[in-house]
């Protein structure tokens, strides 16, 4: 079947679905864009987390025909919505078509940090940024979902307690950093949103 | 397979009657497991992510009208006060995605003996409505639940509301599992005080091969809490009869051991959540009380 949904707020069609495919399986296999990771396909581990209308769900677990006409934001887009929301909607966002990343772009996005030397930012968003300074990536696998979930967190609640923190990111495992360190980088990226403000 | 989507109600019934073996999916939470690891390939999925009132809820009088997509994210968000109990309960199931996604419609459809929603319903005394293109019924929770993931459903039905008793007293929910997130219940108990018919309901979970509620136990604590006016006293509960209660609750278990825990454990487990919930909801019947908001 046929499917045509909005993905990081451009217009995409897959085709060629096979019905009890997921979402997350579309994303990667059809459509290049490998950010969300293929972990546990049970709901366990949120490595697959996007935004499905604006809401964190398990890619996994959304059949690809459910998506239909629906919005759903990536990792990959993860930057370039975080952009907009600051300029175009502070304090919310946005899940229309009207901005975005387009699908070469998403398929291209590398995470390119802030430029020690020149201090040139990159591509990246605040909760992206936040990650890499405070040492919360190991071998990455889990980051992707985490990013979503954390960067969903902070635009709802911009000064969580700790509490809420592990709250929201209750459905993200991490097998290497212990989680000290994200929580860290949560921490980090709602102190410098709210010293922005 | 096929993939259904019907855009409106009496398109999903209608699908239903022309294709009854159509697995029916709404948050995809069960169904997608299944699928993802070929323990299941149904001829044809029917999604009902597309019906606007399968999301809806309305709270009347004495009841609250709860679409059966309602997440349980905004079950917790919207109808804590109304549904105490199942608010609590929804607090605990997996992770914010799964109770973004997930709702007490595909709980019921699913009717594990673990589903948390369940105790929650069985405590606060709810119908559901089911329809066809034949007509609607509702059917007593208590006749729900029919064997080890079966329930009373026809297979042109589909799950349109869960009729749930507002509160009209303190409601608790308890629940054992390894940690506080992502954990089916190892086994679990819901409570619920209702002062205007001066009865108390409950819910158990896992320690049966449905969820069922704990009538013995319901009915001696109802019996000694009248014949020692506690409900208009506000006493406290004596701990011989609190002990009693526990114990009846306990002995209406009827688990098996399992990997996430013993028969043993499990009665055992129950009959302490019978006490403290008691306990608890007790206290806020007492106290400036009559606060209706479960503690989370
Ligand atoms: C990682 C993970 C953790 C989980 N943890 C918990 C937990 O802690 N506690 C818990 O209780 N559950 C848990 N679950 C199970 C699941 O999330 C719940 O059972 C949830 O309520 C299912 O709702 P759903 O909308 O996603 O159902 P779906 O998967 O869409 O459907 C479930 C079943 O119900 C049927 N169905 C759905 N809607 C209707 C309808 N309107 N009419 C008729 N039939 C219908 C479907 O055909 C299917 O058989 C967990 C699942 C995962 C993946
Ligand atoms: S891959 Fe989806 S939750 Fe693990
Ligand atoms: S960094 Fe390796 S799983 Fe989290």
């Amino acid at each position: 079947m046929r499917v045509n949904f909005t993905v990081n707020g451009r217009k995409q069609e897959a085709d060629d679905v096979w019905e009890g495919e997921s979402l997350l399986y579309v994303l990667r296999e059809r459509m290049g864009l490998p950010g969300s990771k293929n972990a546990c396909e049970q709901g366990e581990c949120g490595s697959c987390t996007v935004r499905l209308d604006g809401v964190p769900v398990c890619s996994c677990l959304v059949a690809a025909g459910q998506v239909e006409g629906r919005e759903v934001v990536t990792v990959e887009g993860l930057a370039d919505y975080a952009k907009h929301r600051e300029d175009a909607h502070p304090g919310g966002g946005c899940a229309s078509g009207a901005c975005g990343t387009s699908i070469d772009a998403a398929q291209r996005w590398q995470a390119k940090p802030v430029d020690g030397q020149t201090g040139e930012a990159g591509a990246l968003s605040p909760i992206q940024q936040a990650f890499i300074d405070a040492g919360a990536v190991q071998c990455g696998f889990c980051t992707p979902g985490l990013l979503v979930a954390a960067d969903e967190l902070l635009e709802r609640n911009a000064s969580p307690s700790d509490q809420d923190i592990r709250e929201a990111l209750s459905g993200n495992l991490c097998r290497c950093t212990g989680y000290e360190k994200i929580l860290d980088a949560v921490r980090l990226a709602a102190a410098r949103q709210e010293e922005a403000v | 397979m096929d993939f259904l989507r019907p855009a409106s109600w009496e398109e999903a019934l209608a699908a239903k009657a022309e294709h009854p073996t159509a697995v029916p999916i709404a948050g995809g939470t069960d169904v997608m497991v299944e699928i993802n690891f070929d323990h299941r390939r149904p001829e044809y999925l029917l999604d009902l992510n597309r019906i606007e009132l399968l999301r809806a809820w309305e709270v009347g009088e004495e009841t609250v009208r709860l679409g059966a997509s309602v997440s349980y994210t905004q079950i917790m968000e919207n109808l804590r006060a109304e549904l105490p109990g199942l608010a609590l309960a929804s607090h605990t199931v997996a992770s914010p995605q799964i109770r973004n996604r997930g709702g007490v419609g595909g709980n019921l459809g699913t009717a594990s003996p673990a589903g948390d929603a369940h105790p929650a319903l069985l405590a606060a005394g709810a119908e559901v409505e089911v329809e066809s293109v034949r007509g609607s019924r509702l059917i007593p929770i208590d006749a729900f639940y029919t064997g080890v993931k079966r329930n009373a459903m026809a297979p042109d039905e589909l799950i349109k509301t869960v009729h749930i008793k507002k509160a009209d007293g303190p409601q608790q929910y308890s629940k054992v599992g390894t940690r506080n997130a992502m954990v089916i219940a190892v086994c679990a108990f819901g409570l619920a005080l209702h002062p205007e018919t001066r009865t108390v309901r409950t819910g158990i979970g896992s320690a049966a091969p449905t969820p069922v509620r704990a009538k013995a136990a319901e009915e001696f604590l109802n019996a000694a809490l009248d014949e020692g006016g506690f409900w208009e006293s506000g006493r406290i509960i004596t701990p011989s009869i609190a002990k009693q209660f526990a114990e009846l609750a306990s002995a209406s278990c009827n688990p098996i051991d399992d990997v996430r825990g013993t028969a043993k454990y499990r009665r055992h487990a129950v009959g302490i959540m019978a006490r403290r919930t008691l306990g608890w909801t007790w206290e806020q019947y007492r106290g400036t009380g009559r606060s209706l908001e479960g503690a989370a």
